[in-house]
């Protein structure tokens, strides 16, 4: 037996997994979820609040999944991959529940595209064509949100905020500010910058433009762009990420 | 083929900007393609001013807002065998359902009374009734086919009105989106 000696040979510390996801065998580390092993694997999966480099948050519920054995579908970004998984991306199941989730977010606030300064660089537009959703079949609620223009630089619309709270973990986990976190619950839930007030006013917030960059729609935008112009680029967010755990 | 076999075609336009209506004229020369196949019965685009009992296709623009549009979306839904929501205003309310949001007392004074100099009052006659709440077409009759964006190109239009001539029925996502 030539084996070296058991204390020169550690075991690795995060073992590697095997699991089907459509049916493609793929490999992946124990600690990967669903959602990272699939996107490493070019299986698309459609998302809202997660976003590669900040934290998991499993809110929007978007990236549900079947997996063999389990009567629910789970969110992808919140499961980790086990041996042997057998998973389902694109049922018919898993396709009616991520339009009506679509169409329940265009109801609860004003998502009018048309004159929306995000529109055509939006991703919860580009979601609704993706997922074929064509109209709402829901009542619209009709509700009426703030809209926040005291700051320089940037603006709040609370009517087009789906509440994914991307501006919450970029702010507080790359930039260490902190500024906005989230007020209410359920219908009324809602982001705020410091306790509250009016984000212009906002003691803690160093106007990076981080939090606009990675918002999915025309919640946060910068002042000064008109319908159509508002692009948003969030891949500083991974590097920033692995640059912040090497510190 | 001949006139008798000629597919009907109904549009109307309710609250919306005509926008849907003016990418349907920018067909240009495809509307003489179109007026082969397909006979307009009634539109702001004719002279007829009664829709007919029975139609093929019905296009409806816009969102509805009045008492007046509520009556023409269910007309349209009783006479034609086929009808489509033009348009973002049609299939989700759109700009005109940006009102939605306000008190409908303070819509009319602010449209009739604190932007008008000469004679301000709201208006007492010949005027639809405003409805409390804007709605899409499909929150008040059954639609057939949605067709988003604000407008739909002229391709989009193109797109759908040949695959239903052909027989098919389109998917209008696979070539439009909200906001378009
Ligand atoms: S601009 Fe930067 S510091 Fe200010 S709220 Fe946004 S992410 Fe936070
Ligand atoms: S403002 Fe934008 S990033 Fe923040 S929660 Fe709302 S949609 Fe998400
Ligand atoms: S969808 Fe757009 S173009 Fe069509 S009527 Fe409405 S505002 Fe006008």
């Amino acid at each position: 037996m030539t084996h070296p000696p058991a204390a020169t040979n550690p075991a690795p510390k995060v073992r590697v997994v095997t699991l089907k996801i459509d049916d493609h065998d793929v490999g992946a580390r124990e600690t990967d979820s669903i959602l990272e092993i699939a996107q490493a694997n070019g299986i698309r999966i459609p998302s809202l609040c997660y976003l590669d480099g900040l934290s998991t948050w499993g809110a929007c519920r978007l990236c549900m999944v079947e997996i063999e054995g389990f009567s629910k579908p789970v969110s992808a970004c919140s499961t980790t991959a086990t041996e042997g998984m057998k998973i389902t991306t694109n049922s018919a199941r898993l396709k009616r529940y991520r339009r009506m989730i679509l169409e329940l977010l265009f109801a609860e606030r004003n998502h009018v595209c048309s004159v929306c300064v995000s529109n055509g660089h939006c991703e919860l537009q580009d979601l609704a064509a993706e997922c074929g959703m064509d109209h709402v079949r829901v009542p619209y609620r009709n509700a009426t949100y703030t809209i926040d223009s005291s700051h320089d630089l940037f603006r709040v619309d609370h009517n087009r905020c789906v509440v994914c709270t991307r501006c919450v973990r970029v702010c507080d986990e790359i930039e260490g500010a902190h500024t906005w976190d989230v007020m209410g619950r359920g219908v009324n839930c809602q982001v705020i910058t410091d306790l509250n007030q009016p984000w212009g006013d906002s003691q803690s917030c160093t106007s990076c433009g981080k939090c606009v960059q990675v918002c999915p729609t025309g919640a946060l935008v910068k002042k000064g762009t008109a319908a159509g112009e508002m692009e948003k680029h969030d891949d500083f967010v991974p590097y920033l990420a692995q640059m912040r755990k090497r510190q | 083929m001949s006139e008798a076999h000629k597919i009907t075609l109904a549009t109307a336009w309710l609250d919306g900007c005509s926008g849907c209506h003016m990418s349907f004229l920018d067909l240009d020369q495809r509307l003489i393609e179109l007026a082969e196949k397909v006979d307009v019965v009634y539109s702001p685009i004719v002279d007829t001013k009664e829709l007919p009992p029975v139609v093929d296709v019905g296009i409806l623009e816009g969102a509805v807002s009045t008492e007046e549009d509520l009556h023409k979306a269910r007309m349209f839904r009783g006479r034609c065998q086929f009808l489509i929501s033009l348009g973002d205003c049609a299939v989700s309310g759109n700009v005109p359902s940006m009102r939605n949001t306000f008190d409908l007392d303070d819509v009319l004074d602010r449209a009739f009374v604190e932007n008008v100099q000469a004679q301000p009052g709201r208006p007492s006659e010949s005027l639809p009734t405003l409805l409390r709440t804007v709605l899409p077409i499909h929150h008040v009759v059954q639609v057939d086919l949605f067709v988003q964006g604000c407008p739909p190109s002229a391709d989009t239009i193109w797109q759908v009105l040949t695959e239903l001539m052909a027989g098919n029925t389109p998917d209008p996502t696979q070539f439009t989106r909200f906001g378009a």
